[in-house]
């Protein structure tokens, strides 16, 4: 599979995740968030950058906890939880996010 | 909530034996593994030429290897008694999800090459060759049975499906037909540690992450140790208990209680998995290779002592297996059970009125409990039969004033799989998952409605997550799902800490002064 990202076809698996997470450039948040029917605010960006950034440094996505209490940190306590992320992504901060970050899909039994 | 694709079935009073309608699951299979997640687990990478005979050798192999599998093929009478008991028949009405069919799909092969009736009068007895067609439907069907082991407990010979099903999968993998969810996850244990693939340094910073909040909450320092050299306690927890909420409340419960009895424990990010997906696939060579992890660091740590977290198919993997794969553990003290369930050393701990308890904390939720199907049906707990069944619930009311049970056909080894066991907690398995939950479900509904019962109680990481993912399909909540330490921890008082009567106390303490 692929999505095409100004005019450059880039490749995902079954599932939808890039294949090569170098391939990532915010044209593929925004394609994949229009696939799946959603809109990119600034919000939006806001988990996809943290997620990013902390991947970077672990190899892997960050847990929820990790990232509620980010977000918490960063735009209020009131933010700094689940329903607030799923609110954002409905499949899950978890799964979608980290498709639209580029991140590999967290597995396990999760 | 994600929308369905699928029909997702109604909530009634009672589950109903559906009509059966033939096919209506035979479209669904998982994604097949990539040919380098087969091969780090010993497999061929992709489907091999020479299946055929590949195939009935590895069955032949198989039916010597175990016994009980050759019983198992040769055992069935037919009787029916199995044909309803299965959670993903009641969910889908598709005959082949009866566990005698299920069954059958492999028995059909076994009797056509390796009985005499089947070999000369194979229309006779039900005996079919093996084809191209047959690997797809074994793929297909042995991937809709999450290996709950229900069917077994109403068989009047115990024929066991889980293994039968262990087996066609490992078949399968054996000639190169592996499912990416199972194998891709055995691989990340072996490169880095856990299912997750949750690196060390990632493991450290969200432990630390978990010191600071309890400590924040608190007032009290709770460690989590990592790598500690001498501790005398392991813990091996599902990796979903660092990543994963409600998990994350659980393991923060197991901190609390390590923390008041007062005893040395530690993590380790070398064996930083519970869950053994070598059980799932039928492979004991993955098994043991999963489980000697647990071994070498043990020994590398010096521990005394290892207590498993709350993981369904570890505990069994544990508690049936752990010696044979991995043992002898003679250099563990045999004072305590080798290896002993968190439960356990909390409801010990309980028992011994070690731990400070307010169970008013938990007084905004009625509880009931979901018997995960590898606990209760293939280990125990305790010193007494059926302590498996008690000590969870012990433990809960010891921490919960209000707890309810549901229908006694739907708990204890009656209980019925979350739907989402045995490999099959993956997103390309999501219809049969929402079908499978039908009859939990069920009488989740009933005890919500007829009991006021607001949350459930859960002690393996799988059925957690598939509880989260599931119940909004039903028109339920995603956080009505518990860990039972997360009880124990809301309920738990922490030496030193105090609590909102002492802060109230103090205050009219100092306005008394004042």
């Amino acid at each position: 599979m692929a999505i095409e990202v100004n005019g450059k076809s880039i490749e995902t698996d079954e599932e939808g995740y890039l294949t090569n997470l170098n391939d990532w450039e915010k044209g593929v948040a925004e394609i994949m968030a229009k696939e799946d029917d959603l809109e990119l605010t600034d919000e939006h960006w806001d988990i996809i950058t943290f997620l990013r950034e902390y991947y970077e440094e672990y190899q892997i996505a960050p847990a929820v906890r990790v990232l509620t209490k980010a977000v918490g940190k960063k735009l209020g306590k009131e933010k700094g939880n689940s329903k607030y992320l799923y609110g954002l992504f409905p499949y899950g901060p978890g799964k979608q996010a980290c498709r639209f970050a580029g991140l590999p899909k967290p597995t396990g039994c999760i | 909530m994600a929308k369905a694709k699928f029909d997702v079935p109604e909530l009634t009073e009672y589950v109903d034996v559906p009509a059966i309608a033939e096919g209506a699951m035979a479209h669904l299979s998982p994604f097949v593994a990539k040919p380098e997640n087969n091969t780090d687990l010993g497999f061929p990478g992709e489907l091999v030429d020479d299946w055929h005979d590949k195939t009935l050798e590895k069955l032949n192999d198989l039916r010597k290897r175990y016994r009980s599998l050759q019983v198992y093929l040769d055992a069935c009478v037919k009787c029916g008694s199995c044909t309803d008991k299965c959670h993903y028949f009641l969910g889908t009405a598709d005959p082949k999800n009866m566990p005698v069919a299920r069954q059958d799909l492999l028995r059909k092969v076994y009797r056509r090459y390796f009985t005499f009736a089947g070999k000369y009068f194979p229309k006779l007895v039900g005996a079919e060759d093996l084809t191209r067609e047959t690997l797809d439907e074994w793929y297909s069907y042995y991937h809709q049975c999450s290996q709950c082991r229900r069917c077994s407990v109403f068989c009047p010979y115990g024929i066991d499906t889980a293994e039968i099903s262990m087996a066609a999968r490992e078949i399968l993998d054996s000639i190169g037909y592996g499912q990416k969810y199972c194998n891709e996850i055995i691989a990340k244990v072996y490169k880095i540690g856990n299912n997750l693939g949750l690196p060390k340094g990632a493991l450290a910073d969200t432990l630390e992450g978990l010191e600071e909040d309890v400590e924040e909450e608190t007032g009290i320092a709770v460690k989590f140790p990592l790598d500690v050299k001498g501790a005398d306690i392991l813990l091996i927890t599902p990796s979903a208990d660092f990543f994963a909420e409600p998990h994350v409340d659980g393991l923060i419960g197991y901190g609390k209680v390590l923390h008041e009895a007062g005893v040395s424990w530690t993590l380790s990010s070398y064996a930083s998995e519970a869950a053994n997906f070598g059980m799932f696939i039928g492979s004991y060579e993955n098994m043991r290779r999963v489980s000697r992890r647990i071994r070498k660091v043990a020994l590398d740590l010096g521990v005394k002592r290892i207590v498993f977290g709350e993981c369904g198919h570890a505990w069994r993997v544990a508690y049936s297996f752990l010696n044979t794969l991995a043992g002898p553990f003679d250099f563990l003290d045999p004072d305590y059970p080798v290896p002993q369930h968190i439960m356990e050393f909390t409801w010990d701990q309980i028992q011994k009125g070690n731990l400070n308890i307010d169970k008013s904390a938990n007084d905004d939720m009625t509880l009931t409990f979901h018997d995960s199907c590898n606990v209760a049906r293939a280990t125990r707990m305790g010193d007494k039969p059926g302590g498996q069944i008690e000590i969870p619930r012990n433990v809960i009311k010891a921490v919960c004033n209000n707890y309810v049970d549901m229908h006694h056909e739907t708990i204890g080894e009656k209980t019925f799989c979350c739907g989402g066991g045995g490999g099959l907690l993956t997103d390309d398995l999501m219809e049969i998952r929402v079908k499978g939950a039908l009859p939990r479900m069920t009488a989740l509904k009933n005890v919500m409605e007829e009991e006021g019962v607001t949350h459930m109680a859960a002690i393996c990481a799988i059925c957690k997550s598939q509880f989260t993912k599931v119940l909004p399909y039903f028109g339920m909540d995603m956080d009505q799902i518990v860990c039972v330490h997360q009880l124990v921890s809301n309920a738990i008082i922490l030496t030193g800490q105090k609590t909102e009567d002492d802060a109230q106390e103090g205050e009219e303490a100092q306005e008394a002064e004042a």
